[in-house]
């Protein structure tokens, strides 16, 4: 529930649908509320969280970890190094000669090399298997969010928008992963650097240790500011590129519209202003970068200047060789590189704790259904379906969406609903299987109370054709055996027949195998319905829901649809039942009671001549869709 | 005309498939066309980075200096320090205004390109936007645009490590060329190994590319259709095969970063090799005194700074070559001709309820394939005329030439006696309105997509909504006017949307309508409501209807019917139904609706 509201709240929020305001004149960080971008408060625990994630891993992680460390020794022995290489030349000169030199000179060489190459492996293996460990934590949530958004029901589906959830499951998730891979990792090797460096220093001159390390806090202090700022405007941008993107995208769309009002000067005006502020925006972020490096350079060279001054007198006194001066200042400089990538680290971490926040809303979420302890399948061949006293509401919602509504259809019969729009016809059928659970009364097929069936067994038993046709990117016959993937060919083709869509499959260019959907290849209304129909028949259901699966079917080919369902009723798996919603009347044509919905109530019901007997609500409407003409009546009685 | 040449411009956006394209002087003309405004603060960013790249290379110098002067007893070690800080202080401006000018030019030539592409495609014919995919364009007004981005700011630093390496090299030649020739050595065997490298690992890199696109579509189509996975109970099955694809970009990732990394203990060798070298041949020296122990510092300090500047300019050359094929693409979109637009001499056209006549129109889309053939029809002042024939038979391109997004090849369209050619395509849009049959919304509020550019008031705009009696279920929003229309008001039903695009055309108030019927199925209670609505619309103005509906044709007070691009009959209903011709046919076939059959 919390989880939901965190959702809707966002959308509300973070991501508006309208513009955000204008940018004030005097563009501050504190001005583009940092707190909403970062929640520092939730820091801790989404890190925790994050760790969790990575615990499985904690070998690997560990071997990573452990070759960082060696790597971090290997760096900071090679200033050592090329400092006794420095001493062992300058030693010789002294003494005036070379013997020795060569030999000592080359062994100094062989280790360079030798430590080189080490630290190199090292580096190799510890970025390798983090990433490896970072792209396993990737794929078991990548895997987590899939099936949780699977296992949340539709009453989740309904509040959340499609485009949110596709976001938190690509961008969200990339935040957190990269974060494991990139920012842990280069904070562990610049903590490793900056604790072996500073012991193998302080080993040699703890007071020019210290010198040296002092570059480390002002240059952190700077990092961190510079990376939270940079995250901050960087979200504000993405909120004004996403605003700019979305009126390209829109002026194309509509350009119709644009171009039937004479709008191209409005429009070319609206681009400009948002792209003036989203401009301003990206210019505010870019001083803030070079800022921040500029100083951290600065710092950094400031100390490594003070370190020279300092060092070059202790050279002089004879209490520092030039080879330990030499190492100080490369120790320095291999410091200087991670310590720059804190801005990094902050900036992956910013972004990884509002991405993990988001995704763990929707992990963290807990499906309203789910199966009772003593739940039982449902017993195949029946088809008897009752409705008795059903109320409905929307959970969250106090307006009733259905009330009282009482029927029944017996197999082999068949059921018409009739309603306006919002009158709760799409509601009443998705109570059948269970999509949401009923306020009060309850759903009984063949005897039992829907809730107390398994749910797997439930929706088995009952095919919902969906008022809003989706075909997958598959072939054909798979997007028809969808819930029976492992159907016979036949019964493939024979759905398909049934539906009326066969002929049209068997012209495409590769026939059942031909790609629809997205991508694939294109069906008009109409045949996409007849798609989802035959995609219904092919499940052989118990109870058959057509939820407006007509409309765009020309009247012709409803005559056909209309035969193959008598023919379904009589003697497909012990005639189930069938319930039709349409708001062309011609569609019922063939039902044994119609009911009248009206604001969630039944206010008509009976047969089609009873109804237009009654001169209700049934009545007008049949003289409305006969177009109010003496003939048209006529002209229908022919086409049936 | 330019007849073909205009259907040609379609082909222009279609295949961008090509990912890295060459060098291309043409294109760059372009692009510096882009540039020139700013020369100036190009010259100062190019300076900045001048100055910080010789400040750059200045530093290890001083050290060196101060390593000497150590050496040499500490005389006159406070002066280096102080040059020290003297170069500091420049590397630090130079760094500050290196980014800070780079970076904003890059940002506003960028935002130029983009605003320049937006008006173009403002004034390109709808016939090359219709027959390229939004998608398309988004993505060079998007995708391209960021590469060219990405390019222009990484070239700053480019150009920057590229002076290094080359201040470095110089320093070092200088220093001591022997001792630099021989470290120098390295930079060949790393420049081979990367040229042995990249061709290996690019499947390699692209496998993991495709891979993540792979899951991520999974996932987006899971998403859309989940209603339809959670109905057919394919959790189990769906999230099996997502496990696959999930398993599938985790190796081909795990492969890619292997790839990558390989690349690491090579140049760590290298560099060690090279530090070697100067410990050996430079140690030798300094211990017979050949070489000063400040070079050999400054050697190594040098070596570690070496191999930076090489990685990235080589990962330069990728993104140069992804800007191009990006900056060819944005090219395109800024050489599709405009055909139509507004004469020298153009006027505006101003009137109220003006005839509508078409002179012996010949039209087609593609040339040789006329879909308009000599048709001519006249609709009086205020007279409201229904177009009615089988799809294909040119309906919609009447509605076209009659607000001029297309031009005839042959014969003249007339508003009020104009040539639609000799009046401004501003005003001609005000005279002229047009209802589509899916009235487009845009992300905002319901009362600005009513307003659109019109700028009326809210008062006025209330009373428009009113008089097509949408005012109702407005108000019934949450916010009333104010309600956001989520998803472009897919929220909304059929019936309320196609209002909403009435009360937008009563807003704008034009002298002459154009209106093209919903086909889709709306519920009889609101179709009731339309059709009164639609009555209210027309009053007063003359109008061109696209009709489907009976109802709408039968009040017509002109009938046109087309047939294959030709005019075949024109008058009333009755007169029409007499006849017995096609007219009399679509009656006979149609219920309330003129739709062929599937």
């Amino acid at each position: 529930m919390d989880a939901v509201r965190d959702i809707d709240q966002e959308r509300g929020g973070r991501r508006e649908w309208g513009s955000p305001p204008d940018l004030p004149e005097r563009l501050t960080l504190a001005a583009l509320n940092p707190r909403e971008v970062i929640d520092l408060a939730a820091m801790p625990a989404m890190l925790r969280r994050i760790l969790a994630l990575m615990w499985p891993y904690r070998r690997m992680l560990g071997v990573a970890t452990l070759a960082t460390l060696a790597a971090a020794v290997a760096s900071l022995a090679l200033p050592r190094m090329l400092g006794r290489a420095v001493d062992q030349a300058r030693g010789s000169a002294e003494a005036g000669g070379t013997s020795g030199a060569w030999t000592a000179l080359g062994s100094t060489a062989a280790g360079v090399l030798i430590l080189a190459a080490l630290r190199g492996l090292l580096l190799m293996a510890s970025g390798y298997l983090g990433e490896k460990a970072g792209q396993q934590v990737g794929y078991d949530l990548r895997l987590a969010f899939f099936e949780r958004l699977q296992i949340l029901g539709f009453d989740f589906h309904d509040r959340v928008h499609t485009g949110e959830l596709i976001t938190r499951g690509m961008l969200d998730l990339e935040g957190v992963r990269g974060f494991i891979e990139q920012g842990l990792q280069k904070l562990v090797l610049l903590v490793m650097l900056l604790v072996v460096g500073a012991t193998l220093m302080a080993l040699v001159d703890p007071v020019m240790t210290l010198l040296a390390l002092s570059f480390v806090p002002p240059v952190a202090l700077i990092a961190a500011r510079t990376g939270f700022g940079m995250r901050v405007v960087w979200s504000r941008l993405q909120e004004r590129m996403a605003q700019l993107t979305r009126i390209m995208e829109e002026n194309l769309q509509g350009i119709r519209v644009v171009r039937a009002f004479a709008a191209t000067r409005y429009e070319r005006e609206r681009f400009l202003h948002a792209s003036a502020q989203a401009l301003r925006l990206a210019n505010f972020r870019i001083p803030i970068r070079a800022r921040g490096v500029t100083l951290m350079q600065t710092a950094f060279y400031a100390v490594m200047g003070l370190v020279l001054w300092a060092g070059a007198h202790r050279v002089s006194a004879g209490r520092m060789t030039v080879g330990e001066l030499t190492q100080f200042l490369t120790f320095m400089t291999i410091l200087q590189q991670p310590v720059r990538q804190i801005i990094m680290i902050v900036n992956s971490g910013a972004r990884a704790t509002s991405s993990a926040q988001r995704l763990f809303a929707v992990l963290d979420r807990v499906p309203r259904l789910a199966d009772g302890p003593d739940a039982l399948p449902l017993p195949t061949g029946g088809g008897h379906l009752r409705f008795e006293a059903v109320s409905f509401r929307y959970p969250g919602d106090e307006r009733p969406v259905l009330q009282d509504i009482s029927f029944e259809v017996a197999p082999g019969r068949l059921l018409g609903i009739v309603g306006a729009p919002g009158s709760g016809k799409s509601t009443l059928a998705h109570l059948i299987p269970r999509f949401y659970d009923v306020s009060a009364g309850r759903i009984m097929i063949d005897g039992h109370d829907v809730r107390a069936l398994t749910l797997s067994s439930l929706r088995e038993a009952v095919a919902i054709v969906a008022q809003d046709v989706f075909l997958f990117d598959q072939p054909a016959a798979a997007n028809i055996a969808y819930a029976v993937p492992d159907l016979a060919e036949e019964h493939v083709v024979a759905a398909a027949a049934a539906a009326r869509i066969h002929d049209h499959l068997t012209g495409l260019p590769e026939g059942y195998a031909t790609r629809v959907g997205e991508r694939g290849v294109s069906l008009s209304g109409g045949q996409r319905q007849r798609m989802t129909i035959a995609r219904g028949l092919a499940l052989e259901p118990a109870v058959l829901v057509l939820d407006d699966s007509l409309s765009a079917v020309d009247t012709a080919t409803e005559a056909q649809l209309r035969a193959a369902l008598r023919e379904r009723r009589r003697e497909g798996r012990g005639g189930g039942a069938t319930i039709v919603i349409a708001h062309r009347l011609s569609a019922l044509a063939d039902a044994d009671e119609i009911i009248v919905l009206d604001r969630g109530r039944i206010v008509e019901r009976g047969t089609h001549a009873f109804l237009l007997a009654l001169g209700g609500h049934y009545a007008a409407l049949w003289s409305l869709q006969s177009g109010g003409l003496a003939e048209g009546q006529d002209r229908r009685e022919a086409v049936l | 005309m330019t007849v073909t040449s205009q259907a040609l411009d379609a082909r222009y956006l279609q295949d961008d498939d090509t990912a890295h394209a060459e060098f291309d002087g043409r294109l760059l003309a372009i692009f510096w066309d882009f540039v020139r405004p700013y020369r100036a603060r190009l010259l100062g960013a190019l300076l900045a980075v001048a100055l910080f790249v010789a400040s750059q290379v200045a530093i290890p110098l001083a050290i060196k200096a101060g390593v000497d002067a150590a050496v040499a007893g500490g005389k006159g070690i406070g002066g280096i320090v102080a040059l020290l800080g003297g170069v500091l202080l420049v590397n630090a401006v130079g760094s500050f205004l290196q980014e800070l000018l780079a970076a904003r030019l890059a940002q506003q030539v960028i935002f130029d390109l983009r605003a320049a592409m937006f008006a173009h495609l403002q004034s390109v014919s709808l016939a090359v936007i219709d027959q390229t995919h939004v998608g398309r364009i988004m993505s060079r007004l998007q995708g391209d645009v960021n590469s060219l981005q990405e390019f222009l700011e990484t070239s700053v630093s480019a150009i920057g490590d590229f002076f290094l390496l080359i201040g470095i090299i110089a320093v070092l030649l200088w220093l001591d060329w022997r001792l630099s020739l021989l470290t120098l050595l390295v930079l060949p065997a790393l420049l081979a190994i990367r040229a042995f490298w990249l061709p290996r690992v690019r499947d390699t890199f692209r496998r993991a590319k495709d891979a993540s696109s792979i899951v991520n579509s999974a996932l987006a189509e899971n998403i859309n259709g989940i209603r339809t996975v959670i109905a057919s109970r394919r959790e189990g099955l769906n999230a099996a095969s997502f496990e696959r694809m999930v398993a599938a970009n985790r190796d081909a990732q795990t492969s890619a970063a292997w790839a990558a990394q390989i690349m690491v203990p090579t140049v760590e060798v290298l560099t060690g090799a090279a530090q070697a070298v100067i410990v050996v041949v430079g140690g030798y020296g300094v211990a017979t005194g050949k070489i000063e122990i400040g070079v050999m510092v400054a050697f190594i300090f040098y070596v570690q700074r070496f191999f930076d500047p090489i990685r990235t300019l080589s990962q330069q050359y990728t993104v140069m070559q992804r800007a191009m094929a990006g900056l060819q693409r944005i090219c395109e979109v800024l050489e599709v001709p405009i055909h139509i637009a507004d004469a020298p001499d153009a006027a505006p056209l101003t009137v109220r309820g003006a005839a509508v006549e078409l002179d012996r129109v010949t039209f087609g889309y593609r040339p040789g394939l006329p879909v308009l053939h000599d048709v001519s029809l006249r609709i009086g002042e205020g007279e409201v005329a229904a177009l009615v024939g089988p799809t294909g038979s040119g309906k919609t391109s009447i509605a076209g030439l009659v607000k001029r997004f297309h031009e005839p090849w042959a014969g003249a369209v007339r508003v009020g006696g104009l040539d639609l050619r000799s009046v401004t395509q501003e005003s001609l849009g005000r005279t002229v309105g047009m209802v589509l049959q899916e009235p487009f919304l845009f992300t905002g509020s319901v009362i600005e997509n009513l307003r659109l550019n019109s700028g009326a008031p809210r008062e006025a705009v209330i009373a428009a909504a009113q008089a097509v009696d949408a005012h109702d279920f407005i108000v019934s929003l949450p916010r009333g006017y104010d309600t956001m229309l989520d998803q472009r008001g897919q929220n909304l039903s059929q019936g309320q949307r196609q209002l909403l695009g009435f009360a937008r055309a009563l807003v704008a108030d034009p002298a002459v309508l154009i209106l093209d019927e919903a086909t889709a199925n709306v519920d009889s209670f609101t179709e009731q409501r339309i059709q009164a609505a639609l009555r209210r619309l027309l009053r007063g103005r003359t109008s061109l209807i696209i009709a489907h509906r009976l109802a709408t044709v039968r009040d017509a007070d002109r009938i046109f019917v087309l047939d294959a691009g030709r005019l075949v009959e024109q008058g009333r209903h009755d007169e029409l139904v007499a006849a017995g011709g096609l007219y009399a046919r679509l009656c006979a076939r149609g219920q309330a609706s003129f739709d062929d059959p599937a």
